[in-house]
Order: structure tokens, then C-alpha cells, then sequence
């Protein structure tokens, strides 16, 4: 059987380019280069309603985000929702009284959660526990709200 | 009445005996893995055949495919003032579904039906039982590099088609309608998951050039060795392929991103 080395070229040339691909796919389209690697430490934090947040919501300070939500699961002693987070290693001197609350982007966004620092001057480790949490605010309670104040206003 | 009983049993019959012929015929051709590690050059041939004859129709489609995404996509969120989102939009139906599914039924038409024709019409000229008559079995040297040229390129020819619908969404969505770049491309790698979305599109891509090399090369092999034989055969393979194609990426789509 002859051997054609054009051929082999081609070949080579398109693996190269499926393999390209992917390398394209994993750095530029997904979130593969920005997260996953890097070191990271566990915080949780306990919210009376946990509200529309999901795995994998933002987790930010000041607007910047710091890491994400990794677990939401429910307490059945206290009944309260349990949020998991994980906290990119350089971001290591959060307060342990900071606050955490959770609030939309948008109107219509999705939901994430918002870490307002404390003063104190211990830091927040692996596994600590944010004490003061502000849950999520429910629209329909809202504008339930909003409508027994007027009607109680007549 | 008895007239149709006999065709029921008879049509039974035969589907039943054309999907056992197919599953041996599919062990036969995945043994042959060992005479492809000898003799590398039968599927480097193979892959040049499928593989690379196919990238230009994939390359192409793959663009405009990303350009109608980003138009269409930008028409809708522009309505509710969410350009921004339209690189997730984009990124996220290529990635999962449009890549995968769209390069496999381009697949079974292109090269799908040129290796059904192909084995047809080596089975009607005999040659694949000149090869027995050589002790050269034809299932090894003949369909098994062919089986694993289809495995390899699918995937690769996927995501060829996904990274190029994306450079298109984003030649229109930034370049024609001014789409804030940054917007485009961080929503987009915040929002598509290399596990979830990349890797469980691959998986999808493999499972259809399995489905669709196995049926393009058992439609030629199993022939009627005659010119309107093949020619049924081919368009079989075709039908039946894309068919097979669009149900599986359902069942895949429920098992891998529903919550089931």
C-alpha cells in the first residue's frame, strides 16, 4: 500500500484543529481557567429563606466576586437553609462578623450573594460560620406587604 | 386475514434478525482494534476520508449557524434590554445541543451514505468475498477502521463546529450589532461549566458517531448487492441515522442535564 504524506498532513492538520477546539472551548468559552484550580476554603452561612439562589451562584464582596456557592441544603432543627460557600485562598481576611446577605441583579437576575465586611480583628477560616445573615427578599411578600399597608391605610 | 398475520410475523422476524446480524456485526468490527494498532495507515486513510473531507461543511455551517444564533438571539434579548446575555445564549445551545447534534447529522449525510454506498459497492463487486477467499477477513480490514475513523472524528468535528458558531456569534453580535465585548465573552464563561456543558457535549458527540458509523457501515454490508440495493441502503442510512441522532440527544438531554 502506498503512502501518501499529503494525507497524513491533512490528518494531522484536522486533530490539530479538533484538538485546538476544545482547548478553545475549555479556556475561552467556559469557566475552566478562572475557577476551578485555584485553592479555596469552605464557609457557611444559615438564611431563614435561601430564596432563588442555586449551585454555582455568585458570591461577591463590594461587587467583586470572590467565589461561589458550592451546597444549599436544609437544616431540619433549626429549619433553616444551610448555604455552603467556597472562598477563593487569596481572599483570606474577610472579618468573622461579617454579614452575608442575599440579593438580585436586576429585577429579573439571579440571585447571589452579597458579603459586607465586619470590623473585627480575627478572620474568617475553613469551616467558620457567618453568624449574620440577611435572607432573600421574596417579591410576592413584598408586594403583599406593600398591598396590606394600603388597604390597612383606607 | 391469515394473509396479514404471515407479514406481521415475517416483518417481525426479519427486524428482529437484522438487529442480532447488527450487533455481531458491531462486535466483529469493535475487535478489530488490534489490526488497527498494527496497521495504523488504514485509519489514517479513514480518518482523511471522514474526517478531513468533512471539516470544510462543518467550518462553513458551523459559522453561519453561529451568525443566525447571535441575529435572532439579539432580536429576542434586545427586547428585554439583555444583550449582554447573547454569549451565553450562543455559547450554551452550540455547546450542548447545536454542536453536537447539528455536526452528526451533517456527518451521516456526508460521509454517512459515502460509506454505505461505498461497502455496497464492494459487496456487489465481489471484492469483500474475494478478501474472505484471501483469508483476509473483510470486517477487520475494511469496516473496523472505518467504525473508529467515524468515533474519532465526530467529537472532533463537534467541537470544531461549536468553537466556530461561537467566533460567528460574536462576529455579529459584536462586530455587526455592537454587543459590549466584555459582556459578551464574561457572561458566557460564567455561565457555561466545563464538566456540565463541555465535556457532557462530547460525550454526546461520541455516542452519535458511534450510532452513526455502526448504521452507515452494517446498511452497506448488509446490502442487497444489486444498484437499486444500494441505493435503498444509502438512503436508508441516511434516514435512519438522522433519526437515531435527534431521539438520543432527547434521552441524553433528559440524562444529563435534567434533574431526574
Amino acid at each position: 500500500m502506498q503512502h501518501s504524506y499529503t494525507q497524513d498532513t491533512l490528518v494531522g492538520l484536522f486533530v490539530a484543529c479538533g484538538i485546538g477546539a476544545l482547548f478553545f472551548m475549555a479556556l475561552q468559552v467556559s469557566n475552566l481557567g478562572a475557577y476551578n484550580h485555584q485553592e479555596s476554603y469552605l464557609i457557611t452561612a444559615r438564611f431563614e429563606n435561601s430564596g432563588g439562589l442555586k449551585v454555582k451562584s455568585p458570591v461577591s464582596v463590594a461587587g467583586v466576586r470572590i467565589g461561589r456557592v458550592t451546597a444549599i441544603t436544609f437544616d431540619l432543627q433549626s429549619y433553616e437553609s444551610v448555604v455552603e460557600i467556597q472562598i477563593e485562598a487569596k481572599y483570606n481576611t474577610l472579618p468573622d462578623d461579617s454579614s452575608a446577605s442575599i440579593f438580585t441583579a436586576g429585577l429579573l437576575g439571579e440571585q447571589y450573594i452579597s458579603i459586607e465586611p465586619g470590623g473585627s480583628e480575627t478572620y474568617l477560616e475553613n469551616n467558620s460560620e457567618i453568624d449574620l445573615t440577611q435572607s432573600a427578599i421574596v417579591l410576592e411578600e413584598v408586594i403583599g406587604q406593600f398591598l396590606f399597608k394600603a388597604a390597612a391605610d383606607e | 386475514m391469515i394473509y396479514l398475520l404471515q407479514r406481521l410475523g415475517r416483518t417481525t422476524c426479519n427486524s428482529l434478525a437484522k438487529t442480532g446480524r447488527s450487533a455481531f456485526f458491531l462486535a466483529h468490527g469493535l475487535s478489530g482494534v488490534t489490526d488497527i494498532a498494527l496497521r495504523p495507515y488504514l485509519l489514517i486513510k479513514q480518518l482523511y476520508s471522514v474526517g478531513v473531507l468533512t471539516l470544510l461543511i462543518i467550518t462553513i455551517s458551523g459559522l453561519f449557524v453561529g451568525m443566525v444564533l447571535g441575529l435572532q438571539g439579539y432580536y429576542t434579548l434586545s427586547d428585554f434590554g439583555a444583550e449582554e446575555s447573547l454569549g451565553v445564549m450562543v455559547a450554551a445551545s452550540l455547546v450542548r445541543e447545536l454542536g453536537p447534534v447539528v455536526s452528526a447529522l451533517l456527518f451521516a449525510g456526508r460521509a454517512g451514505s459515502a460509506l454505505t454506498a461505498e461497502i455496497g459497492l464492494m459487496k456487489a463487486t465481489e471484492q469483500l468475498s474475494g478478501m474472505e477467499m484471501m483469508a483476509v477477513d473483510p470486517i477487520k480490514r475494511i469496516i473496523s477502521p472505518r467504525l473508529f475513523a467515524c468515533i474519532l472524528s465526530v467529537p472532533l468535528l463537534a467541537a470544531i463546529f461549536s468553537s466556530i458558531g461561537v467566533i460567528g456569534g460574536h462576529l455579529v453580535g459584536v462586530g455587526m450589532l455592537s454587543v459590549d465585548e466584555g459582556a459578551f465573552w464574561s457572561q458566557m464563561q460564567s455561565n457555561i461549566d466545563f464538566y456540565d456543558d463541555i465535556v457532557n457535549g462530547i460525550i454526546k458527540s461520541v455516542v452519535f458517531g458511534f450510532m452513526v458509523a455502526w448504521i452507515a457501515l452494517f446498511e452497506g454490508y448488509d446490502a442487497v448487492p444489486t444498484s437499486e440495493g444500494v441505493s435503498r441502503a444509502t438512503t436508508r442510512t441516511v434516514v435512519n441515522s438522522s433519526f437515531s441522532v435527534l431521539a438520543l440527544d432527547f434521552i441524553l438531554t433528559a440524562l444529563m442535564f435534567g434533574d431526574i
